[in-house]
């Protein structure tokens, strides 16, 4: 939603901007990017400035610069998980919120086997991101192969400003491949089981 | 006509934003709002009968909080994972592959990443794909040569689009052939198609306005004043919607201004909002209609709310020299006086701001306060910015964020801080990788030997069993077809048997009668034997099977408790075992990816402050000169109000 809003923020800053230099009598028309491009566009190979040129040089550089970036992140991220949570004892446990549901998401703990191993207190801006459909990992961690006792507690606030406490408890089967578990929250509104989980 | 080609200027810019904004609300961010959109659509779609892959939903979880550095990360691993699968279309991913190709190329446009981004896309293009994938890769390619200002290919990429258009981007495809249109100068082009497009709620403001602007840009001006008359007026409730409304307002207002039409402009300036982000602008413009219309006391009402403004804003600057002006317009020298003065010092002020500002963003202040962690924790950053205590530098960001090559080159910049702090977190993350590796090292060394050799042991003597075991399994195996039913005899029978052989053997070939009688005994004690083993074979077999499939759940455990073993001895030494070179090799990339970033760092930070710099040299020679004009003005009106005074009919 930031970023969102920083956007239109920008866009209108930019469009207000041109409007107020071409509306002052004394200044010239500039700063107007599609102005610029249709300029631009007219004349067909008009010559960048150099100080256009060097920005484009830079823009393809940074580009090029978040690519090598995202590469060695992906490859540190294999790596990591690779000496952290090696697939034979990987479990991963993800919270989603039911579609549509209005519940306003405090905080999920989780216990594997009576051992805290998460709590989590969401910022507006994540209860956002679940809200449109995304899906948080919220712990990743090892146990051995076999069954585990999964308690899952929930605390938020309903629509009619109601507090919402839920504890559920799960069992899982660990085997060979990694274990992926999903948590799906739902307020008493939504008319399902408030904790269900899901496995992979 | 060269009004007119202003506010046609100032109209396309609204294209862009047009584009960004045709999504809804519920976008990750950015000018690419179309991918959420589309995520949302599929979601609604998919889910009531089968759920996403986890780690799909989970980019987007980042991509909703603008996190789309790790949105891409995920995605990107994710698809590398499912294409190297010999059998993807078992993988969760198989059902969103489409999606995710498409959504992994949204990211990227959103972190900025133009080329990457139309690369990804143009593989979808050029992949054995549906119709309608195709199709929406295609409108998805020329959005990004748009954006590029490839205003040709952004049409030759419009023109692959065949066949069946799926309905969630019908709509926008036509809107971004209409502003190719307008960025092309086919205004004519371009009002057939936004014609077409009149009925979509999710676009009608921008349509609207759109429209209006391409009449104008076709030399059509009394259509353009109806359609933007029109578009003004539009109901609207999003922000994005309201100020669209607003700008039609503006930019009606400006036309009608130059056309003469101060009474008609003036009432499309008074329908924007006070509070929007056109609202200086609008109130300054209502203010010259009226003095245009010789109203001059009604021009100060306007004019006197724009000057209690952020005297940093380029409007506000103008009204505190245009109320005095009016003043002295209306003959009220002394009030004109007092307004020029407040007007010199606000300009003195500022004029003191901006050099304030000119130091210390030569001095790298500027660049530091761009980058502080709390500045950016909410989307009002920029405004709060300009209010920091003793920090200069940020007075006229607002100002300088007006500039597309500033505000490209701070999210570069920014981009590039955040990566700089990744790269130096990957560097202590590969530290400790190196921490644990040689704990394990330390922890395992000794420890393997030994426990090495009691399998080795345990190994060998195990796989003694499972043979044994195996050769009772053929042997019965066997018996099924060909019964031996010695080999089932007891061991008490067994010992009767050879004790009768035994006996048999000593008795010889004597005649005598008793051993004839002996050996009857011993015929007919083999019988018996013999009878008890032929006569319980089958019920022996049966038992001996049963016995057999006793054994293999014996079996099977050792043989789960081996493998287990097996895979617990491997994961110790791959815990520790083989990093080395691939640690050193990551360490070298981190480390020449942290010098490549640390000096486009220092090359964009210079660009920014040249940029800042040249912007507020520029926007300081204008305040020099209004205050001159101001200046000019106090000695004026007090000139004006001592000869009225004495002549006794001024104020």
């Amino acid at each position: 939603m930031k970023k969102t809003h920083l956007s239109i923020l920008s866009a209108l800053v930019l469009a207000l901007s041109c409007v107020a230099l071409s509306a002052s009598q004394a200044a010239p028309v500039q700063g107007d990017k599609n102005a610029e491009r249709k300029d631009t566009k007219k004349t067909e190979q008009k010559a960048a400035t150099p100080d256009q040129r060097q920005m484009r040089d830079l823009d393809e550089q940074v580009q090029q610069t978040k690519s090598d970036v995202l590469s060695i992140a992906a490859e540190l991220n294999q790596l990591e998980e690779k000496l952290l949570y090696p697939s034979g004892t990987q479990v991963a446990v993800f919270v989603a919120l039911a579609k549509g549901d209005e519940l306003r998401l405090d905080a999920v703990r989780l216990q594997i086997d009576g051992q805290l191993v998460a709590h989590y207190i969401y910022s507006a801006k994540e209860l956002e991101a679940l809200r449109k459909g995304g899906v948080q990992r919220i712990y990743v961690g090892n146990v051995t192969t076999g069954d585990h006792k999964l308690n899952v507690l929930v605390d938020g606030k309903l629509k009619s400003g109601g507090d919402f406490n839920r504890t559920d408890h799960f069992t899982f089967r660990k085997e060979v491949k990694p274990k992926l578990v999903e948590l799906t929250v739902a307020g008493p509104d939504a008319g399902s089981t408030p904790i269900t989980l899901g496995e992979l | 006509m060269r009004a007119t080609r202003r506010i046609i200027g100032l109209g396309l810019i609204l294209a862009m934003a047009a584009g960004s904004a045709s999504a809804g609300s519920d976008k990750p961010a950015g000018q690419q709002k179309p991918s959420a959109k589309d995520k949302q659509s599929a979601k609604e779609k998919t889910s009531a009968s089968a759920k996403d892959d986890l780690f799909f939903d989970e980019a987007f979880y980042h991509a909703y909080q603008g996190q789309f550095f790790e949105a891409i990360q995920r995605l990107d691993t994710e698809l590398e994972q499912y294409h190297r699968l010999d059998e993807p279309g078992l993988d969760t991913l198989h059902r969103n592959i489409g999606e995710a190709e498409f959504s992994v190329g949204d990211f990227e446009l959103d972190y900025r990443m133009h080329y990457k981004a139309g690369r990804a896309i143009k593989r979808v293009l050029e992949g054995a794909v549906d119709e309608a994938v195709r199709n929406e890769a295609a409108f998805r390619l020329a959005r990004i040569h748009f954006q590029k200002d490839q205003l040709d290919d952004a049409l030759q990429a419009l023109g692959r689009i065949q066949g069946t258009v799926p309905a969630k981007i019908k709509n926008d495809v036509e809107f971004l052939r209409a502003n190719i249109y307008m960025a092309t100068d086919k205004p004519n082009d371009a009002i057939e198609v936004l014609n077409h497009l009149q009925n979509d709620p999710s676009l009608s403001g921008f349509v609207a306005y759109n429209l209006g602007i391409a009449q104008l840009q076709a030399g059509k001006q009394q259509e353009a004043v109806e359609q933007l008359n029109k578009a003004g007026q539009l109901s609207a409730n999003d922000p994005a919607g309201l100020a669209i409304r607003d700008k039609a307002n503006l930019v009606l207002g400006s036309i009608l201004f130059e056309s003469g039409n101060f009474e008609r402009s003036k009432q499309s300036l008074d329908r924007v909002r006070l509070d929007g982000p056109f609202s200086n602008e609008a109130l300054l413009r209502a203010g010259w209609a009226d003095t245009s219309s010789k109203q001059f006391d009604r021009a100060l009402v306007p004019w006197n709310i724009l000057a209690d403004r952020e005297p940093t804003d380029v409007a506000v600057q103008e009204a505190l020299l245009a109320v005095p002006h009016t003043y002295a317009d209306l003959k009220l020298y002394g009030r004109a006086a007092l307004t020029y003065g407040r007007a010199l010092e606000t300009y003195s002020g500022q004029i003191e701001k901006v050099d304030a500002s000119i130091n210390s963003i030569k001095e790298g202040r500027f660049l530091k306060a761009l980058i502080r962690e709390e500045s950016r924790e909410d989307q009002t950053w920029v405004i709060r910015l300009r209010g920091l205590p003793g920090a200069p530098e940020t007075y006229y960001l607002m100002a300088l964020m007006a500039s597309h090559d500033f505000q490209t080159a701070l999210h570069n910049y920014l981009d590039l801080e955040d990566l700089r702090s990744k790269l130096t977190g990957y560097q202590t993350s590969l530290e400790a990788f190196d921490d644990i590796i040689r704990l394990r090292k330390q922890n395992y060394e000794p420890l393997l030997p030994e426990i090495d050799a009691k399998f080795r042991e345990l190994d060998s003597r195990m796989r003694v069993r499972l043979q044994q075991r195996k050769e009772f399994d053929d042997r019965l195996h066997a018996m099924l077809t060909a019964p031996r039913p010695d080999y089932l005899a007891t061991t008490d029978e067994r010992a009767a048997s050879e004790r009768i052989a035994l006996i048999e053997k000593k008795l010889g070939n004597s005649d005598s009668p008793e051993a004839l009688a002996l050996r009857q005994r011993l015929a007919r004690l083999r019988g018996v034997l013999t009878w008890r083993v032929e006569t319980e074979y089958p019920k022996r077999l049966t038992a001996a099977f049963d016995h057999l499939n006793e054994l293999n759940t014996q079996v099977d455990a050792l043989n789960q408790q081996h493998e287990a073993f097996v895979r617990t001895r491997q994961a110790a030494t791959h815990s520790y075992v083989g990093y080395d070179a691939q640690i050193a090799q990551l360490r070298k990339r981190v480390g020449s990816a942290l010098k490549n970033v640390d000096l486009l760092m220092a090359r964009q930070g210079e660009m920014i402050e040249n940029v800042a710099i040249n912007q507020l040299e520029a926007r300081r020679d204008r305040l020099v000169a209004q205050q001159i004009q101001a200046r000019f003005g106090v000695a004026d009106s007090y000139d004006r109000a001592s000869r009225a005074q004495s002549g006794g009919g001024g104020r």
